[in-house]
């Protein structure tokens, strides 16, 4: 199976060593993995501020570059969701490449199996609180949303327990929004901020040592609140877990 | 010297473009005060949690409660009209509203046409969206909302800031302070029992005088004519009971088929709402009693033309529990007056730009579109998926600022474009390496008010891919 990784525009610039350790995962799994230069930005934050249409053109070159590839594994679980629900608007190739695209997190859980994923051999002797973006979680279906009465699941989790001396933060709110939203965060930098420090102040009561998210954009807001407040947070992604890139 | 009693929460008023994220702003200046509303309306989701986590069929219960409204509003013509005949055959009137204006005017006609000077209402946000109560009183009737909640934001001359907990908003020590000017009671008395005791007091002598009462409407009942209430404190019931008129108002959307489906939305809509199995008074009304006149209003005041519309006729399946407001993180945090409409909270925002998009335009973006509305839905309105579609009519129609239209058109365009957005990509990684920490706060602008830029990599993951690895090729 030849699959393509996506970095969307933002982990390409600011968070390459997110990129990088997921490519050391799917690489040392074996994994035939390619990063296809023609991909840029899948235009959700256009899209969600209003801007559907403008989005297209970045949406089209998305398509375009990962149309031959067998899956799409997006560092992103926001990205992966938008290209899930609406790359189908720049026609049959979005169609295709839609059906094709998951999470990386999602990938390794349902595709490639926890045993192998315990292969990799990580250690984190941290206690974690696993951040996962509202669209993972609800879109993608990462976890059990709280609202959803139905048997409790937590694939991140799964994941980063094959890390060995890795421990949880329990959270009085489990899922709550961290507050980024895209544009939200700046159209309503009150709302986006408090909501921040809110999550923040959860997870510190939780115990938790370090941060760990499938959504680098949770992160980036996050991290930049906790560096605000002078709080030292460390923030990771999952694949700099499994990658043994954070102990 | 202002006192908590006359301390007011931000109320979005005039006829302008409602700024909800400067309303949320003044509201969460006082942080404490913002945390305590956060934390009351979370306990009430965590209700609703241990309330349907108690029900094994929960989610089959959304299914089908979802399929039967969706089933009743792609006919809901023919419903409404079995309704009225069977109401009509029970003894009922039936009155047609177009819109606001023609409600309120058939609720005066009938006040006056019995001569009644003095309404007690149960709690109607369907009155509260028509503004009955200021119209009724400039014609001279005395109106008295008798839902506690209610009333308190009626002596306070506030609108009500949730659905279903009016007075959410307030604290005890200043419903204490609003009875004691308005109701007597002892100066600083801020205990619930003895506050609601003093409520209950003075309802009690409106009740008895009131030569009418208006009820909202939870359900009506097709195949029946029936109408049910559901409230807490009995108010419906006894303002219906002593009244020799009993004016029922309902939106069309309120109809359901058959008593069986009354079954699954019960099961639903206290739970989803407080956390209840039931609400304390589920309250079957058939017929007017001997001697009384039913009246019975549909308004329609923009249903059907949300009904028309292909994105959005899915928001007419709401039973108006409240459950998404509840759960709502940027609500939790604002408060219901920031929203500047009888419904707030996500089902206001994809219920109230149906009706004027240009006065209402900020409130589809006033979500981070995390989905917990949808999730929670006892009828499963897809609420994040019409925000985002209500967001693009809104930039279509011009109504997003023109600053913030062009920061987002602008990155659009060089996001579309891999070559020119990697060029800029390093120009704007060094200069947030190379420039003080001050002066790129000052340039990243608004996301930096409140937190710090993250740390910039020497260079891009594709620069890295590129030095690193061979494999570019495309497959």
């Amino acid at each position: 199976m030849k699959i393509a990784l996506f970095a969307p525009c933002f982990v390409d610039q600011l968070y390459p060593g997110v990129a990088v350790a997921a490519l050391r995962v799917l690489e040392r799994l074996g994994i035939d993995v390619d990063v296809p230069g023609g991909a840029a930005c899948c235009g959700q934050a256009a899209a969600n501020a209003g801007f559907e249409r403008d989005g297209h053109r970045a949406l089209r070159c998305v398509v375009d570059a990962f149309e031959g590839y067998e899956r799409v594994v997006v560092l992103s679980g926001s990205c992966a969701a938008h290209l899930r629900t609406h790359a189908f608007a720049v026609g049959p190739s979005g169609v295709r490449v839609a059906e094709r695209t998951t999470e990386f997190c999602a990938f390794l859980h349902d595709e490639i199996g926890l045993d192998a994923v315990a292969s990799l051999g990580a250690t984190c002797s941290q206690r974690v609180a696993v951040h996962i973006g509202c669209h993972a979680l609800r879109n993608l279906g990462l976890a059990r949303p709280s609202e959803i009465q139905r048997p409790a699941f937590d694939k991140v989790r799964a994941l980063l327990g094959t890390a060995r001396g890795i421990s949880f933060a329990e959270l009085t709110r489990s899922d709550e929004c961290c507050g980024f939203g895209g544009t939200f965060a700046v159209l309503e930098p009150a709302i986006s901020a408090k909501m921040g420090r809110d999550r923040l102040r959860d997870y510190r009561a939780g115990g938790a040592e370090m941060i760990v998210s499938t959504d680098p954009s949770c992160l980036m807001h996050l991290g930049g609140i906790a560096r605000r407040a002078g709080i030292g947070l460390p923030m990771r992604h999952v694949a700099e877990i499994l990658a043994g890139e954070a102990r | 010297m202002t006192t908590p009693a006359t301390r007011r929460l931000p109320v979005v008023e005039g006829a302008g473009p409602i700024d909800h994220a400067a309303a949320a702003a003044l509201f969460i200046a006082d942080e404490d005060r913002a945390d305590w509303h956060d934390r009351a309306l979370w306990y009430v989701r965590a209700k609703r949690d241990v309330a349907a986590a108690a029900v094994p069929e929960w989610e089959a219960l959304r299914d089908l409660a979802s399929a039967i409204k969706e089933h009743t509003l792609s006919r809901l013509d023919d419903y409404l009209i079995q309704f009225e005949a069977h109401a009509t055959a029970n003894g009922a009137r039936v009155h047609w509203a177009r819109d606001a204006e023609e409600h309120n005017q058939i609720v005066l006609d009938i006040l006056v046409g019995r001569g009644a000077r003095r309404l007690v209402k149960s709690k109607s946000m369907l009155t509260e969206e028509c503004g009955l109560n200021p119209y009724l009183e400039s014609h001279g009737i005395e109106v008295v909302d008798t839902d506690l909640g209610e009333r308190i934001v009626q002596l306070r001359h506030e609108p009500p800031s949730h659905i279903v907990m009016p007075a959410i908003h307030l604290k005890k020590e200043e419903v204490g302070d609003t009875f004691h000017e308005h109701l007597g009671t002892a100066a600083g008395l801020s205990d619930p029992v003895e506050l609601t005791a003093a409520a209950r007091a003075h309802l009690r002598d409106r009740f008895l005088a009131a030569d009418a009462a208006l009820s909202g409407v939870n359900f009506a009942v097709a195949e029946s004519g029936a109408i049910v209430v559901c409230t807490n404190e009995g108010n419906a019931d006894l303002g219906t009971a002593l009244a020799p008129v009993h004016v029922a108002s309902l939106g069309i959307e309120k109809v359901i088929p058959r008593h069986d489906d009354l079954a699954v939305f019960l099961r639903l809509l206290a739970r989803s709402a407080t956390g209840q199995t039931l609400t304390v008074y589920t309250s079957h009304m058939l017929a007017p009693r001997e001697g009384q006149e039913l009246h019975i209003v549909l308004v329609d005041n923009g249903r059907t033309v949300q009904l028309a519309r292909k994105e959005f006729w899915r928001s007419l399946k709401c039973i108006r529990c409240g459950a998404c407001i509840n759960t709502c993180p940027v609500y939790r945090r604002s408060g219901g007056h920031s929203y500047g409409s009888t419904v707030p909270g996500p089902i206001g925002s994809v219920l109230t730009p149906g009706i004027d998009l240009e006065r209402y335009a900020a409130l589809p973006f006033a979500s981070t579109l995390c989905g917990s509305c949808t999730a929670v839905c006892p009828v499963k309105v897809d609420l994040d998926g019409q925000l985002y579609a209500w967001r693009q009519h809104v930039t279509a129609a011009g109504y997003l600022s023109a600053s913030k239209v062009a920061v987002i058109k602008t990155s659009a365009q060089v996001l579309g474009r891999p070559w020119l957005f990697r060029a800029l990509g390093a120009v704007g990684r060094s200069a947030l390496r190379i420039l003080p920490a001050r002066l790129t706060r000052m340039g990243a602008g608004v996301w930096a008010r409140s937190r710090d830029l993250p740390h910039v990599p020497p260079r891009s993951f594709h620069a890295w891919y590129r030095a690193n690895r061979v494999r570019t090729r495309q497959p």
